[in-house]
């Protein structure tokens, strides 16, 4: 197989080659809520949600693991499901990358603080639900997925780490992926080393080959060198300001406006981007 | 679904392990071979807890701190992974790597499960009046669960793709299959992966919890087992495309969709991951030589386990747990399992099972209490966790044709 991110190689090969379809979008931050509100929003068509609500709903659950379910959890399944539904495909056959910049803080505030003050009386549920992969794997089990799932996280770059592990395991497998990219509002004085307001999740189904589900094309081209991800305007980048995965709000305003030839930056690492050329239609 | 795009090689250059059984390779092989565990009581949580612990020696000692340089990432989890890397040339072998194929095209793939949380514990004990943390805690990154990759990509000057991976128990597995996918788009050309995971309170307090801990040294497959003992653990290996070392043939990943904390009853994923791992490696499961099996020596994990490999694999295939010498290292078992099954191409050693007298009717005749000099030409390693994660790795001393 050829490989399809050598910089400095052939640029029209590897632009060629390192392409994905985007088949799903999904997109929920109270003020976002939904990715029909959202494309209007961010594209200056309609106002903000008026009365925000604090998190979503996501039907995938029964109505008790609902309101029990965390924060991270409830963001990352509802945008998880709207993506899948958008694209069509049945969540069960799609392997998946859930990223997260600081997992679900609540619960590790919650794990802290316990510790420090009674810690044999520790909460089961919060510790299984403390795991990086908790979203990921309660996805799992709602859908019944015997796919691989990964959870991963590379702090501020975690928005396109996570995107190139998807592209990448799509481009691998020659099979459609399940991206789902989400942080939450940190409370407590965790707050203070790893701040994050808000909830905010975000998802896209990727495919290797393009087909009649193909509702973006992107052209994916690695960049060595100092890197600098491309900003939202500042009225979308207002919307989402303080979460910790803000910095994805730069690619879905190019989903939502929808215009070709498109380029969005993702840094991967300091020194590390991902340059996504996104074009509507196949 | 999945199509057949051709065996991509990948040879593990280099590798190490810090554990409680021993700090590098020659350590620990002798402590496998020796049958000396690592195992001791836990002298390590804040509140007393009866259970044992695979703790590695002096990591908070005022000598094992970061060098000065890299002071803001200074905590036990990233002192146990400095202490790994300079074991067995791995800090020498990356930088030749970093020298031969760029900075930008060395990736750092890492597991985890709980990073450097321990930080964070110790900041909730010593809030400030404001309640702020104590100044010294005052570094966010440590606060972060990239804390690991971060501090990786630091001391090792990479400037390639770098994430830190968290899916419990199977982490630093999983990373070898990151890494593989990595090296065969070509998004680097060599890569740093396995993991770290070190003892703290959120863990032993929370297998506690849920019921899970041993009061005794863990007995792996034994029917009298009475649950876990957590370890502390990092482990290192260098995969670049070509080299001198064990080949990884193949990695299979799945999930059980069944239960956060509890393993499917029949294994389901298990037995996806096993057979995703010999579909890729193109090997039947009568080649297998060795399996390094999770056996955590949780009552479900070990049945379910030893249950499938008896189905699975052929009564001469060799199988064990190696959990009583290091522990559960949780998001460092997978690379610690990985470098057993490691050892035993390289060296001949099939470790037995440590501590246990007997093994479950669950069990067929692969999984062995007594250590064993066989020939393995083949190596596998079994990683299953929470949220139903699970990885299998197969590795072979031949370069596959």
């Amino acid at each position: 197989m050829s490989r399809l991110f050598e910089p400095g190689g052939d640029s029209t090969m590897a632009a060629r080659s390192g392409r994905v379809f985007i088949e799903g979008i999904a997109l929920w931050a109270p003020r976002l809520p939904g990715w029909d509100a959202a494309r209007a929003i961010l594209r200056g068509e309609a106002p903000p949600a008026a009365a925000p609500a604090a998190r979503p709903a996501p039907a995938v659950l029964a109505p008790t693991e609902r309101r029990r379910a965390p924060d991270s959890v409830a963001v990352a399944l509802e945008v998880a499901s709207a993506a899948c539904e958008s694209s069509g495909r049945a969540p069960s056959a799609l392997a998946s990358v859930f990223a997260s910049t600081f997992g679900d803080t609540a619960v590790s505030d919650y794990l802290c603080g316990q510790l420090a003050r009674a810690p044999l009386d520790t909460s089961p549920t919060k510790f299984h639900n403390s795991v990086h992969n908790a979203a990921a794997g309660y996805w799992a089990i709602a859908t019944g997925c015997p796919e691989p799932y990964t959870a991963i996280t590379a702090h501020q770059h975690t928005f396109g780490a996570g995107l190139a592990m998807a592209c990448t395991h799509a481009l691998v497998d020659q099979a459609a992926i399940l991206y789902v990219a989400y942080d939450i509002e940190t409370p407590g004085p965790l707050a203070t080393m790893a701040p994050s307001r808000g909830v905010l999740g975000a998802a896209v189904v990727l495919a290797a080959v393009p087909s009649p589900r193909t509702l973006v094309r992107v052209d994916l081209r690695l960049e060595q060198g100092e890197a600098r991800a491309t900003r939202a305007r500042p009225a979308n980048e207002a919307l989402v300001e303080g979460n910790a995965m803000a910095s994805c709000v730069a690619l879905f305003e190019a989903l939502a406006d929808a215009v070709p030839g498109q380029e969005v930056v993702l840094t991967l690492a300091p020194r590390l981007a991902l340059r996504l050329e996104v074009a509507p239609g196949g | 679904m999945r199509q057949d795009h051709g065996r991509t090689l990948i040879c593990v250059t280099a590798y190490t392990v810090a554990c409680a059984a021993g700090v590098g390779r020659m350590a620990f092989a002798s402590a496998l071979r020796e049958r000396v565990s690592g195992l001791r009581p836990n002298d390590f949580s804040a509140a007393p807890l009866e259970t044992w612990i695979g703790r590695v020696e002096g990591l908070e000692r005022e000598d094992a701190a970061l060098p000065a340089a890299f002071a803001t990432w200074d905590c036990r989890n990233n002192r146990l992974a400095w202490l790994a890397l300079q074991q067995d040339r791995l800090l020498e072998r990356a930088a030749a790597a970093r020298e031969r194929y760029g900075a930008h095209r060395v990736a750092i793939i890492v597991g985890t499960s709980t990073s450097s949380i321990g930080a964070t514990e110790e900041g909730y004990c010593l809030l400030q009046p404001d309640g702020e943390f104590p100044p010294e805690l005052r570094r966010p990154i440590i606060h972060a669960p990239h804390s690991l990759g971060d501090f990786l990509q630091h001391v090792l000057a990479l400037e390639g793709f770098c994430v830190t991976v968290a899916t419990a128990c199977s982490s630093s597995a999983k990373v070898f299959a990151h890494a593989e996918r990595l090296l065969r788009l070509g998004l680097a050309d060599a890569a740093l992966v396995g993991g770290t995971d070190s003892l703290c309170g959120s863990v032993l307090f929370g297998f506690n919890s849920l019921g899970l801990l041993s009061p005794e040294p863990c007995r792996p497959f034994d029917p009298a087992r009475r649950g876990l003992s957590l370890g502390e653990a990092a482990g290192f290996a260098l995969l670049e495309r070509d080299g001198d070392g064990p080949w990884l043939l193949g990695c299979g990943e799945s999930s059980d969709a069944h239960h956060m904390s509890s393993p499917h009853p029949e294994g389901r994923g298990a037995r996806l991951a096993i057979d995703a791992a010999l579909t890729a490696a193109r090997i039947p499961a009568r080649d297998v030589d060795y399996i390094n099996l999770h056996g955590t020596a949780s009552q479900k994990n070990d049945e379910i386990e030893g249950r499938l490999v008896a189905e699975l694999f052929p009564a001469q295939a060799f199988a064990s747990s190696t959990k009583g010498w290091t522990g559960h290292a949780l998001g460092a078992a997978g690379v610690i399992e990985a470098a057993v099954a490691l050892n035993a191409i390289e060296t001949g050693l099939a470790p037995g099972t440590l501590n246990s007298s007997a093994i479950d009717a669950a069990c067929g005749p692969q999984v062995r209490l007594e250590n064993e000099q066989r020939e393995v030409r083949i190596a596998a390693s079994h990683s299953f966790g929470f949220g139903g994660s699970n990885c299998v790795l197969v590795f072979g001393r031949e370069r596959p044709r």
